[in-house]
């Protein structure tokens, strides 16, 4: 894109994102295919969604950052809908007197890789090739934003039931996370928000850039693997750099929704090249760290990603089950994740792991 | 132990007998329009056999019947569809990401209620009682005979789509009421969906299962009638007319573990040429792979367990083309016997490319001589070509494995294939389906909440019932596997309650020997 060019995103854009976001969703964020369901029916109704550059903001824009928030059990059973993720970014113009240029993902993985498209379109506003994690987390201080230690607050979420909340203000990032998390869980572990607003100025300086594009690439790579029989997990790493690290059968699967999140671990038995081993994964929302046989082998901000074997697609932790032949994958994060200071929101330990990041990947000057 | 496995298929209708772990005799014969006429003459056929004219502890039928209506869109009814669980979830109502085709001629009329619960056990939202009540005399008025409900979290509270049973039997009786509860799990969209199509397969599944039994009295049968589910395991025939969706890929399964048993080979590729299709898939430890996730029935998405095949058209009664020259994927299908040029008709078949290339000697060859070597070479090429491809593509292991071709097609499978080490055929091939159905195994399934119990007590505990459960239907215990396992939390509920689903299969118990006859 060149400078100040905006692009339509058409349908199978939408489609190719939908392959793309589940994949760096990296188990959690939820599917994005209820996402892909909405616009189907909003670009079928006329409306159509511009994707616009980080770069082209003006210093003074506002740019609403949303997301559906919670845990994504709760999302196969309480079906995201379009107007409720609008009427959150409503709210904050409503809070701030504020109107927003642009709207833009807090995360690109999972069903909120799809979000700020929803929004868009009942909104009339362009989408921002950008976001805060270049992945998924399952935290509010778990961001770019975060690490720049930009402001936290106001936040809104939004109760299809009529029931609307703001937090205006907190100390820290932490306290945001503690208590929207707790209206959150009232609301019934979902709902949906627009986090603190940010300045074009923000996004250029903090927003993890040209995500969206990303996200459209890694399914379109997907996409045309599976039509041509080539293998799609190759294409993926190909196109990210990332490694295969484990192939096999989900032989157990425990999940508990505590505290808002989905939490639990998944267990394969290992097949092929990983016969005789298992592997087994830790999630919060999302895949944390993966264990061989007792030794972290990745953890998060690398991303963990289980996939299909056959097609390549995303399983998430509330999709996946006993039975599953599934590979595992690890990509590399975006650098602002594995600064030092970024290790302190989004390493092993702010997950609860007495583990030194240790990335698979040599780390880039970026 | 005696049983008769029938199978049902779009072309034919195959019948064995299997006793002491044996097949004593199979036949082929035409599936007709009626169903019971095809399945007499087949049981007829196969009676004519002095030793297979024997009385049978059990026949079990398996059949594309349900999964073939959806697909062609045929004999489906229109139905009411009720989704309780407003105001959440109102932009994607039921239907909304059918094929619009088939939507328009399920969906009678749609009612989205508040209601449902949340994932810790609390209600979400007050049942809409008046709206429920209201919604089944509309259903009356219109005259439609069949339901769906779907509640959200159904299968961690099962209460509101049980309260909407009680009022459709009350105020209208004669409707045939579906829960989503009974036939999916977490997921909403995908669980409505097999509801949906459950409730569409109503009247089909009663007429269908009628003419199943009328047709093994009529033969002069005794013996309970089971069907065999997507899983390759049995059901009652009175349950499975409730769930017609349950018997959706049962074919498929039976002819894939028919072809395990009879070529006693556990992990091999696997494809059943039949009459208007190939299906691909792999045997993993004598069961069909599984498909991982969605499974998309004629364009609608579910959560089914089922083998991962690659449907391919071509088959027996596929179409030649000419020029370019093409097989499949349209078919003659059940017509075949009277189609073919080697039965006498007019249409030019991948069976008669086969007698001409002397592959099967069936009908009269004469009637095919003067096709011209180059047209049956190139027809061969392209059936070899296209099977190659999709075998390949179905493949997880790089190396060279073995095929086992079955179906009444299989003569369209070439002696050598790339990435395939040897071709198995077996004797019985051509009715894998059908001793898959004969085989079929026994399961049992405990679905419960479980309180002041470890995770691990819990789910052995349910293990425990299921096989009970599965023994009590027949099952050997020592070949008793789990199937699947799924826990919930239920974090509204006191003292660590948890909802447990375990379902083991084994294979069928030899009965016991009594006093040495």
């Amino acid at each position: 894109m060149s400078a100040g060019e905006m692009k339509t995103i058409s349908l199978d854009d939408i489609e190719a994102l939908a392959v793309g976001a589940w994949i760096l969703g990296t188990g959690g964020g939820g599917s994005p295919y209820l996402g892909l369901l909405n616009l189907r029916r909003l670009y079928t109704e006329g409306h159509r969604v511009q994707l616009m550059s980080p770069l082209d903001l003006a210093d003074d824009d506002w740019v609403a950052v949303v997301s559906n928030m919670g845990a994504p059990l709760v999302g196969q059973e309480r079906l995201a809908d379009s107007r409720s993720i609008a009427r959150a970014v409503r709210m904050q113009e409503e809070v701030n007197g504020i109107k927003f240029r642009a709207v833009m993902s807090v995360e690109i993985g999972g069903g909120n890789g799809m979000q700020a498209l929803m929004a868009a379109a009942h909104l009339g506003i362009p989408v921002v090739d950008a976001d805060c994690m270049g992945r998924a987390f399952p935290e509010a201080q778990m961001t770019s934003v975060a690490i720049g230690d930009l402001k936290p607050y106001p936040c809104t979420l939004y109760d299809p039931r009529g029931i609307e909340a703001v937090v205006t203000k907190v100390p820290s990032w932490k306290w945001m996370e503690r208590a929207s998390r707790k209206i959150c869980v009232e609301m019934g572990s979902i709902a949906s928000t627009s986090k603190a607003p940010r300045t074009g100025r923000e996004v250029k300086d903090w927003g993890i850039h040209f995500t969206t594009t990303k996200a459209i690439a890694i399914g379109r790579a997907v996409d045309a693997a599976n039509r041509s029989h080539q293998d799609p997990i190759a294409a993926i790493l190909t196109c990210e750099g990332g490694q295969r690290l484990f192939s096999g059968k989900i032989v157990d699967v425990e999940r508990r929704t505590t505290e808002g999140f989905l939490r639990g671990s998944a267990v394969i038995e290992g097949s092929d090249d990983d016969r005789g081993t298992r592997l087994k994964l830790s999630f919060q929302n999302e895949w944390i760290v993966a264990w061989r046989d007792g030794e972290a082998i990745a953890m998060s901000p690398d991303l963990i990603c289980v996939l299909d074997s056959v097609n390549g697609h995303g399983i998430g932790t509330e999709t996946v089950r006993y039975g599953q032949r599934v590979t595992v994958i690890a990509l590399p994060a975006p650098a602002v994740l594995t600064s030092p200071r970024g290790l302190d929101f989004v390493g092993p330990r702010a997950f609860g792991y007495d583990l030194d990041f240790r990335s698979l990947f040599a780390t880039s000057g970026a | 132990m005696k049983r008769i496995g029938i199978d049902v298929g779009g072309t034919n209708t195959d019948a064995v007998l299997i006793a002491d772990d044996k097949v004593v005799h199979s036949v082929k014969s035409a599936t007709t329009a009626d169903v019971t006429s095809g399945i007499l003459a087949a049981l007829k056929a196969l009676r004519s056999n002095p030793a297979a004219a024997v009385p049978v502890d059990a026949v079990v039928i398996g059949t594309t019947h349900f999964i073939n209506a959806v697909v062609q869109r045929r004999h489906l009814q229109k139905i009411g569809a009720v989704r309780i669980g407003m105001p959440a979830s109102a932009s994607l109502p039921p239907f909304c990401d059918w094929p619009a085709d088939l939507a328009d001629i399920v969906s009678g009329e749609t009612f989205m209620l508040e209601g449902g619960h949340d994932y810790d056990g609390r209600p979400f939202m007050p049942l809409d009682i008046a709206g429920l009540k209201a919604a089944a005399h509309a259903i009356k008025a219109k005259g439609l005979r069949s339901v769906a409900v779907a509640s959200s979290f159904s299968p961690l509270d099962p209460a509101h789509e049980n309260t909407a049973r009680e009022i459709f039997a009350e105020i209208c009786p004669d409707v045939a009421v579906t829960l989503s509860h009974d036939l999916g799990r977490i997921g909403l969209l995908e669980r409505e969906n097999a509801a949906l199509l459950n409730a569409a397969l109503h009247d089909l599944a009663v007429t269908t299962v009628a003419a199943f039994r009328r047709a093994i009295t009529d033969s002069g049968i005794d013996a309970p009638l089971f069907l065999t589910q997507n899983d390759g395991t049995v059901m009652q025939a009175e349950i499975a007319t409730a769930f017609p969706v349950m018997s959706f890929a049962s074919g498929a399964t039976n002819s894939m573990r028919g072809a395990a048993y009879l070529s006693g080979l556990d992990d091999a590729m696997v494809v059943d040429v039949g009459g208007t299709t190939s299906d691909i898939g792999q045997l993993r430890h004598g069961f069909p792979r599984e498909a991982n996730a969605v499974v998309e029935v004629g364009g609608v998405r579910t959560l089914f367990r089922m083998p991962d095949l690659l449907s391919i058209g071509l088959g027996g009664g596929s179409h030649v083309a000419q020029d370019p020259v093409r097989v499949g994927p349209l078919s003659v299908g059940y017509r075949l016997t009277a189609d073919a040029l080697v039965f006498g008709g007019d249409q030019l078949t991948a069976t008669d490319i086969a007698v001409a290339a002397g592959l099967i000697d069936i009908g009269d060859r004469a009637r095919v001589a003067h096709l011209p070597k180059s047209l049956v070479d190139a027809a061969l090429a392209d059936a070899h070509r296209k099977l190659e491809g999709d075998i390949d593509r179905m493949k997880t292991e790089a190396g060279d494995v073995p095929l086992l071709a079955v179906g009444g097609g299989a003569f369209l499978v070439p002696e050598r294939l790339a990435g395939i080490s040897d071709i198995v055929r077996v004797d019985h091939g051509d009715c894998a389906n059908a001793v898959g159905a004969a085989i079929a195994q026994v399961s049992g399934e405990a679905d419960q909440v479980f309180r002041d119990l470890s995770r691990d007590e819990a789910i052995a505990a349910a293990r425990g019932i299921a096989e009970e459960r599965a023994v009590e239907a027949g099952a050997d215990r020592d070949t008793l596997k789990t199937v699947d396992v799924e826990d919930m939390p239920i974090a509204y509920l006191p003292g660590n309650a948890l909802r447990v689903r375990v379902r083991v299969a084994g294979a069928i118990a030899e009965p016991k020997i009594g006093a040495a006859a």
